[in-house]
């Protein structure tokens, strides 16, 4: 078909003839996939990988449209890295994408961890593994850190029996949901080495890097656009400054303190604005924190590279 | 009832087709969870048709989104009670209404005895008319 010419509905039906182009738009998976490059920022070998899924999934698409053979592919993932780089976040896109792609029906996220799926005492696991399942169905399952399930010095621990359950269902109903394991990259594998049924019947194993510091300082950008705030030419070189010092200390989590950082600025920002009472205040001067509201920080009390969080 | 060819019973909707597969199972079902309504699953062995309080298989399965989940659970009511019958029921809890707005049986014994007629004799020559299921005779859990 010539590519110039108008996509009609005439044009789809017949036989043997594709158009790329429709099956695209009709997805709307290259709105979703935009706003996936806007809003997340760094995550280039990730946001590629996901590229690649939803095209495979639509070339799938147009496959079956002429009659191709084209079997569901395995989808299940697993996301590997450190903490606040996103895998949460990537995994809601996921079920976003994939049900565009109408890889799932519903494209709702079930984010669990070991407790909601690993029961107290004998028999109490496999009900409560299979109705997480349930909820899961025609969307999909978010295991945060989910090496916990394995119990390596534990014999009789329960948290086997969730997984072989797990095993079955990713094995016999593709169809109706796709699995995500999220964890850190040294445990996952270790996690693996000890169950490889569950490391062949995963697809994707996808890692996510760390973010360097002006990937990190974009992300601040964008957290304070939503929350409509801004920062001051001196607050911006400051805030520059907290994210060197910040990522050279203890119990950094990317993304995670960054935010958390951002958060605690506002509540100095609210307590500096209380103390000048009698200053009338403008529109800017609510929305805007001053180098002084960062400066405050702990982090900059600490030298760098020390112990304390 | 007693004329129903193969005793088979008739209660909820499409109780006069013939059993519905799987795949219409979760048509309807998709229908109740569009709307909202909250899908439960019942079964017993009692086939009277006032016998309106049937045993509920596990909680109503409020948190499920997809059909997929709630076959999953008639499959297992199936394999629990392989000669029970199982209806799934869906509840709309909208104010005014709150009323089941789904009901229908997914599951059956393999042989449906049926009911015989009873007469009772009252005062006056008059006499009662009601029916009783054949297999009540026989204590729950050992009817079918």
């Amino acid at each position: 078909m010539n590519a110039l010419s108008e996509p009609t509905p005439d044009s789809e039906a017949q036989a043997g003839d594709v158009n790329l182009d429709v099956v695209f738009r009709d997805s709307g998976v290259g709105e979703v996939l935009e706003g996936l490059d806007r809003e997340l920022i760094g995550l280039a070998p990730v946001k590629s990988r996901i590229r690649d899924i939803s095209a495979l999934l639509l070339v799938d698409k147009l496959r079956h449209q002429v009659g191709l053979s084209s079997d569901a592919p395995t989808l299940h993932m697993c996301f590997t890295g450190n903490p606040g780089t996103g895998k949460t976040t990537v995994a809601l896109r996921m079920a976003e994408i994939l049900r565009h792609l109408g890889y799932v029906r519903k494209g709702h996220l079930v984010a669990v961890t070991r407790d909601d799926l690993v029961g107290q005492y004998i028999g109490h696991t496999a009900p409560k593994t299979r109705e997480v399942l349930k909820r899961a169905m025609g969307g999909v399952l978010f295991i945060d850190e989910a090496y916990y399930l394995h119990r390596p010095e534990n014999e009789r621990d329960y948290g086997q029996e969730a997984i072989e359950i797990l095993l079955q269902v990713m094995e016999n109903q593709r169809d109706d949901l796709v699995v995500i394991l999220a964890g850190y990259k040294d445990r996952m594998e270790q996690f693996f080495r000890s169950n490889p049924g569950l490391s062949s019947r995963i697809a994707h194993h996808i890692d996510f890097p760390d973010y360097s510091p002006a990937e990190l300082f974009a992300i601040a950008r964008l957290m304070l656009e939503r929350m409509q705030y801004q920062l001051s030419p001196d607050a911006e070189v400051a805030f520059r400054e907290y994210i060197e010092r910040r990522s050279t200390q203890a119990h950094f989590a990317n993304a995670r303190s960054i935010r958390n950082g951002l958060d605690r600025a506002r509540l100095r920002q609210a307590s500096r604005l209380l103390g000048q009472r009698g200053v009338s205040l403008c529109r800017d001067d609510l929305m805007t924190i001053e180098s002084a509201d960062i400066r405050a920080s702990r982090v900059f009390l600490d030298p760098p590279r020390t112990d304390s969080p | 009832m007693m004329t129903n060819h193969g005793n088979r019973i008739t209660q909820g909707q499409f109780s006069f087709l013939p059993d519905l597969t799987d795949a219409q199972i979760t048509k309807q079902l998709d229908y109740a969870l569009k709307n909202g309504w909250a899908v439960g699953i019942e079964y017993t062995d009692d086939p009277h048709p006032r016998n309106t309080y049937w045993e509920m298989f596990g909680m109503p399965l409020f948190d499920v989104h997809d059909a997929a989940g709630i076959l999953e659970a008639i499959r297992g009511c199936r394999q629990t009670f392989p000669n029970h019958y199982i209806k799934v029921n869906a509840f709309d809890s909208t104010r005014g209404r709150e009323s089941l707005r789904l009901s229908f049986i997914v599951g059956r014994p393999k042989e449906e005895p049926g009911f015989s007629l009873v007469r009772e004799e009252g005062a006056g020559r008059r006499v009662h008319y009601t029916v009783r299921a054949y297999v009540t005779d026989r204590p729950e859990g050992e009817r079918y």
